[in-house]
C-alpha cells in the first residue's frame, strides 16, 4: 500500500491501543486477541489519534529522538498497521 | 529441595491474559454439540455479582487484557450489563459470546453504553429449519435480526458457526449467510468432542470426504473476502497427525471460572479427576500461582513418552489434557491425535467406525438420528445414570 504523508490515520474502531503496566508495553486490543508493541511501534502508536498527519507524527518522532533517522521505520511500520487493520485513515 | 522448585516453577509462570466467565449454563438453546460439561444440572448456584467484580479486579492486576463473558447463554444474567460495565473500566478488552437470543436493540445498546467492545453471535446453521432443530429453538430469524442491529452499533460483527456432520455440507450457503450479513471476521469452528459433542460424536463426525469438500470452499472464499471478512477454519483435530497445542500451554495464559465460581486452566478440565480451586476460596492470584490444579501439568515434567522425549514438545505441550484423559484414561499420556502416541490407531479405528455410521445414515432425515439435546432434562438423566452418557 502507498503511504501518503498527509494522511491522517486513527486507530480503527474494533481496535484499542492501551498501556499495559505488567507487560509494560504498549498493547493493540482486538476481539479475543492482543499484540504486544515494540517500544519504538508504541511511540508511534500513541500518536495516531486521527488529528496527526503522518508528516507531524514523523517530526514529533524526530524532536523527542534526535539522534535517529526515523522515517523509514515509522513508514515501515505504519504499512503493518494499515495491513492488519490497526490504523485506518481519517 | 521442593521449595526450590517450587521457587524456580514460579517465576516461569506468565500472569493470565484471558479471563473467561462462564456466567451462567442456563440456555435458552439446546445445541447438541455444546462443550459445557454434561453435568450442568449441578450447577444451581452461581457465584454473585460481587464475586465476578472481584475476580475480574484481581486477573486485571495481574495483568490480564480479553474478558469474555460466556455461558451457557450469558443473557440470562440479569446483571451482565453491569459486569461488563465494571470491566471495562477495569480496562479489559470485553467480548460477549452469545447465541443472541434473549437480546434485543435496547440491550444492544445498553452494552455499547456500558463500553462492551465485542459482540460474536452464534449460529447453527444457515437455514431456519436446520437452525431451528439444532438449536432445539425456533431462533434463526431473531439471530439475524440481532447481527444486523449488532453492525448497525458499530460493533466488529464476529459469526461464529460450529461444523460438524449436519452442516458441513452447507458451507457455501453458510459463507454467504456471513456476507449477507456482512460478518467482519467469520470462526467455522470444527466442533471439538468435549462435554455434549463427545457424547453425540457418532453423529456429528464429519467424514473425510465432507471435509475435503469444506475446505475448499472455505478457501475459495478466503480468497474471495480477503480484505472484506477474516473467515478462520479450523478442521478437526480428529484427522489430524499433530495434537493442537491445547490453551497454549496448561495454566499459561487462559483462566476459566465456571458459573459456581471453580477455577479452570480450560473451560473442559473440569472433567478431569483434579481437585481446583474456587474463587469463593481462593484469590486469584492464589489459584494462578500457587494452587495444585493450576500447577499440575505446568511445564514439562509431568510427561509421559512419547512426548517426553519429543523435541516438538515445546510445540504442542503434548496437546490437549482433556481428549488424552477422555481417551487413555490418563490425561499425562499424549494426545491420541498425535500419530507417535500408541492409542493413535484406536482413534483411527474410532473414526472409522463412525464413518461406517455416517454412510448408512446419509440418506436419512436429520431429525431421525439419534442426537441427544444438551437440556437440563438430559444432564439429570445422565447424573442419575439412566442415559448412555457414559458410553464414551
Ligand atoms: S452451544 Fe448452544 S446449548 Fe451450548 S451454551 Fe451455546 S447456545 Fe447454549
Ligand atoms: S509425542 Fe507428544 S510432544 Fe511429541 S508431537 Fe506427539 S503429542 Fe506432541
Amino acid at each position: 500500500m502507498d503511504i501518503n504523508k498527509t494522511d491522517i490515520p486513527e486507530v480503527a474502531p474494533s481496535f484499542r491501543l492501551q498501556w499495559e503496566e505488567v507487560q509494560d508495553c504498549y498493547v493493540v486490543l482486538y476481539p479475543e486477541g492482543m499484540v504486544k508493541l515494540s517500544g519504538s511501534a508504541g511511540e508511534i502508536m500513541k500518536r495516531i489519534n486521527g488529528k496527526l498527519s503522518i508528516n507531524v507524527i514523523i517530526k514529533e518522532l524526530e524532536t523527542t529522538f534526535p539522534e535517529n533517522k526515523l522515517e523509514d521505520d515509522v513508514i515501515k511500520f505504519l504499512e503493518v498497521a494499515y495491513a492488519n487493520g490497526w490504523i485506518r485513515n481519517k | 529441595m521442593p521449595m526450590v522448585g517450587l521457587e524456580t516453577n514460579k517465576d516461569g509462570v506468565s500472569p493470565p491474559l484471558w479471563l473467561l466467565a462462564e456466567l451462567t449454563y442456563k440456555c435458552p438453546l439446546q445445541c447438541p454439540y455444546c462443550s459445557n460439561p454434561l453435568e450442568i444440572a449441578k450447577y444451581k448456584d452461581e457465584i454473585s455479582t460481587e464475586d465476578w467484580v472481584r475476580v475480574m479486579q484481581q486477573a486485571r492486576k495481574m495483568g490480564a487484557t480479553q474478558m469474555g463473558f460466556s455461558g451457557g447463554e450469558p443473557l440470562v444474567r440479569q446483571d451482565l450489563e453491569e459486569l461488563i460495565q465494571e470491566a471495562r473500566h477495569l480496562g479489559y478488552y470485553t467480548n460477549l459470546i452469545t447465541s443472541g437470543v434473549g437480546m434485543d436493540e435496547a440491550r444492544v445498546k445498553r452494552f455499547k453504553d456500558a463500553g462492551l467492545d465485542h459482540i460474536q453471535i452464534s449460529f447453527q446453521a444457515s437455514n431456519e429449519e436446520l437452525n431451528n432443530f439444532l438449536g432445539g429453538t425456533k431462533s434463526f430469524e431473531h439471530k439475524k435480526e440481532m447481527a444486523r442491529i449488532v453492525k448497525k452499533y458499530d460493533y466488529p460483527m464476529v459469526l461464529n458457526i460450529v461444523i460438524h456432520r449436519k452442516n458441513i455440507d452447507q458451507m457455501r450457503d453458510i459463507l454467504d449467510m456471513t456476507v449477507e450479513l456482512n460478518a467482519d471476521y467469520v470462526e467455522l469452528a470444527s466442533t471439538q468432542y468435549y462435554g455434549w459433542s463427545r457424547i453425540n460424536v457418532d453423529q456429528l463426525l464429519p467424514t473425510r470426504e465432507q471435509l475435503v469438500k469444506a475446505e475448499k470452499i472455505a478457501m475459495e472464499y478466503q480468497e474471495k473476502l480477503k480484505g472484506k471478512s477474516k473467515i478462520i477454519y479450523v478442521i478437526p483435530d480428529y484427522y489430524e497427525k499433530r495434537p493442537k497445542p491445547c490453551m497454549n500451554g496448561w495454566g499459561a495464559i487462559f483462566l476459566t471460572i465456571t458459573p459456581d465460581g471453580t477455577a479452570l486452566p480450560c473451560h473442559e478440565a473440569g472433567q478431569l479427576p483434579i481437585e481446583f480451586p474456587n474463587v469463593k476460596d481462593l484469590s486469584i492470584q492464589e489459584i494462578w500461582n500457587d494452587s495444585p490444579g493450576f500447577n499440575h501439568f505446568r511445564g514439562f515434567d509431568w510427561m509421559k513418552e512419547p512426548c517426553r522425549s519429543c523435541p516438538e514438545k515445546e510445540k504442542d505441550f503434548g496437546g490437549c489434557r482433556c481428549q488424552a484423559f477422555m481417551m487413555t484414561g490418563d490425561a499425562a499420556n499424549a494426545d491420541p491425535v498425535c500419530d507417535k502416541s500408541p492409542h493413535h490407531q484406536a482413534l483411527l479405528d474410532d473414526v472409522e467406525r463412525i464413518g461406517k455410521i455416517a454412510a448408512k445414515e446419509k440418506n436419512m432425515d436429520v431429525k431421525e438420528q439419534p442426537l441427544i439435546f444438551r437440556n437440563m432434562k438430559n444432564s439429570k438423566k445422565i447424573l442419575k445414570g439412566e442415559s448412555k452418557a457414559e458410553l464414551v
